[in-house]
């Protein structure tokens, strides 16, 4: 395997090209001259700050590391969830977590144990830790749309819910159409990435491996194999989440508890 | 409202319901008997509880205080949607759904607390007649229908299913004159069809309407509710 390194003069020499968004900006006054300084300074110290927690977890090489880098991660997605929904409700951040944590790390735990079974230890982090990443994001990103759409299709239509209620309606029943379509909501995009992945563009991981010298056809069966898992991710963490605000939105009397959701000021960013 | 040979249907007993997270009362000290043919009218200004009432009678809000039996057994789990299949509560604004006026008047049957059930057209062909309506009335889309139109097949919708108590929240408050006689006409024409085991509840604000549809009128004022002195009303002919 060779690849080119790439030394800070390197980074620097990319980082210059931001002078090009700046002089777009100061000429056709768009004022974002300090949103693009703030937006270049934390690209650099973001990644940089990383960089330097992967290459200490990497070099202690320790199981509880990994776990603890992959923990905070997920605990990160499951916020970042419920942060990108129009409404809320109280609970959704827990049932966010048990969705986000439960989906991605049984994918992740099916890659690592089985179809990366080769791998010794199972927790090596230049392994473990891109995988389950790259899980969460979209697992992370089912969970978001498939809670904004439940809730919207819920709160929008609460006349029907709660006519089909009085008509005696189970909550499943009532509720049944919000779910369906909160769930399709939230796996649209996946599938969508899974028809044009590889003719429209190259997926950043297939390119970071292509850039780091492994054979095209190495790298398309690293990029399939991590199709299929983020799908089944997204899946597990739609359904998941949405079954579990059914729960909570819906009591055993079955009632519709439309009070819970109160809207946030967002605009539904889930995507 | 108790009478000879009437059967007991809806209880309430000191039902109570607070303000979520606060600790004023909306609902307090609530208690009804229901039974077979009463025609109760709830009035009272806005704001005083009325819907309030009507949807905890439906078992639609929790309720904090007292409880609510049906047939004399406390309804709860699911045995909610039994007892909803039985009293059927009509909302002011009526909640239709895609398709025809013939899909909205179906949609219940494809529920499991009344699968039992078989949608009939002779039946609603013959409630139709009553409002005036053609059997191409069926075939209109939801969406064309005017407010009128919309609450009288949110009526015909809930009437078919034959249940045994209705509760009305002022469906007939944004309606014009021939649609609100029509909506009378058929809650009236239901409850004469079997009145020893029908009941209804009507919440309006129309003084004239009380007076030509119930037979007891009960005033709702800060969440309480309190029978109004020697309100005897005589029922439409």
């Amino acid at each position: 395997m060779k690849y080119l390194e790439l030394s800070y003069l390197d980074v620097g020499l990319a980082a210059a090209l931001i002078i090009i968004n700046g002089v777009i900006s100061i000429a056709l006054g768009l004022k974002l001259g300090r949103l693009l300084l703030l937006a270049s300074v934390r690209t650099i110290l973001q990644l940089l700050l990383i960089g330097l927690v992967l290459e200490s977890v990497f070099s202690l090489d320790k199981w509880y590391a990994v776990l603890g880098v992959l923990l905070v991660m997920t605990i990160i997605a499951g916020i970042s969830a419920v942060g990108r929904t129009e409404r809320r409700f109280r609970g959704a951040y827990i049932d966010s977590l048990i969705a986000v944590s439960c989906s991605s790390w049984i994918v992740a735990a099916y890659a690592l144990l089985a179809i990366m079974r080769d791998i010794q230890p199972w927790y090596q982090p230049q392994y473990a830790i891109p995988l389950t990443g790259m899980i969460l994001g979209n697992s992370l990103n089912g969970i978001s749309l498939g809670m904004n759409r439940l809730t919207e299709q819920l709160a929008t239509h609460r006349d029907q819910v709660e006519a089909m209620l009085t008509l005696g309606a189970t909550r499943w029943e009532a509720a049944r159409n919000s779910v369906r379509q909160a769930v399709h909501t939230g796996m649209i995009p996946i599938i969508n990435a899974m028809m044009v992945v590889g003719i429209v563009s190259l997926p950043g991981m297939m390119t970071g491996q292509l850039l780091s010298g492994v054979s095209p056809l190495q790298a398309v069966r690293y990029q399939i194999v991590i199709m299929f898992l983020i799908a089944t991710a997204t899946a597990l963490g739609t359904v998941g989440v949405v079954l579990l605000s059914y729960g909570r939105l819906f009591n055993a009397d079955h009632q519709f508890l439309d009070t819970l959701i109160s809207k946030t000021g967002n605009k539904g960013k889930g995507q | 409202m108790t009478k000879a040979n009437s059967i007991s249907l809806l209880e309430v007993r000191g039902v109570g319901r607070r303000e979520p997270n606060r600790d004023n009362w909306l609902l307090r000290d609530i208690a009804l008997n229901f039974e077979g043919g009463s025609r109760l009218a709830i009035v009272g200004p806005t704001g005083s509880g009325k819907t309030l009432l009507m949807r905890a009678l439906a078992r639609l809000d929790a309720i904090d205080a007292g409880e609510i039996l049906w047939k004399g057994s406390p309804i709860c789990g699911d045995a909610v949607p039994h007892f909803r299949r039985e009293a059927i509560y009509l909302h002011q604004r009526p909640a239709l759904f895609e398709g025809t006026v013939e899909d909205n008047l179906r949609l219940p049957f494809t529920l499991g607390s009344h699968r039992d059930r078989e949608f009939s057209r002779e039946i609603v062909y013959s409630l139709l007649a009553k409002v005036n309506r053609a059997e191409s009335f069926l075939e209109q889309s939801a969406r064309d229908l005017s407010g009128g139109e919309a609450q009288i097949v949110a009526l015909l919708r809930a009437i078919q299913l034959q249940p045994a108590v209705l509760m009305l929240d002022e469906p007939t408050a944004a309606l014009d004159d021939a649609s609100t006689k029509m909506i009378e006409q058929l809650v009236s024409d239901w409850c004469d069809k079997s009145s020893s085991e029908r009941a209804f509840v009507w919440v309006s604000h129309d003084k004239q309407q009380v007076g030509r549809l119930v037979a007891q009128v009960m005033v709702m004022s800060d969440g309480r509710l309190a029978a109004e002195a020697d309100q005897r009303r005589e029922q439409l002919p």
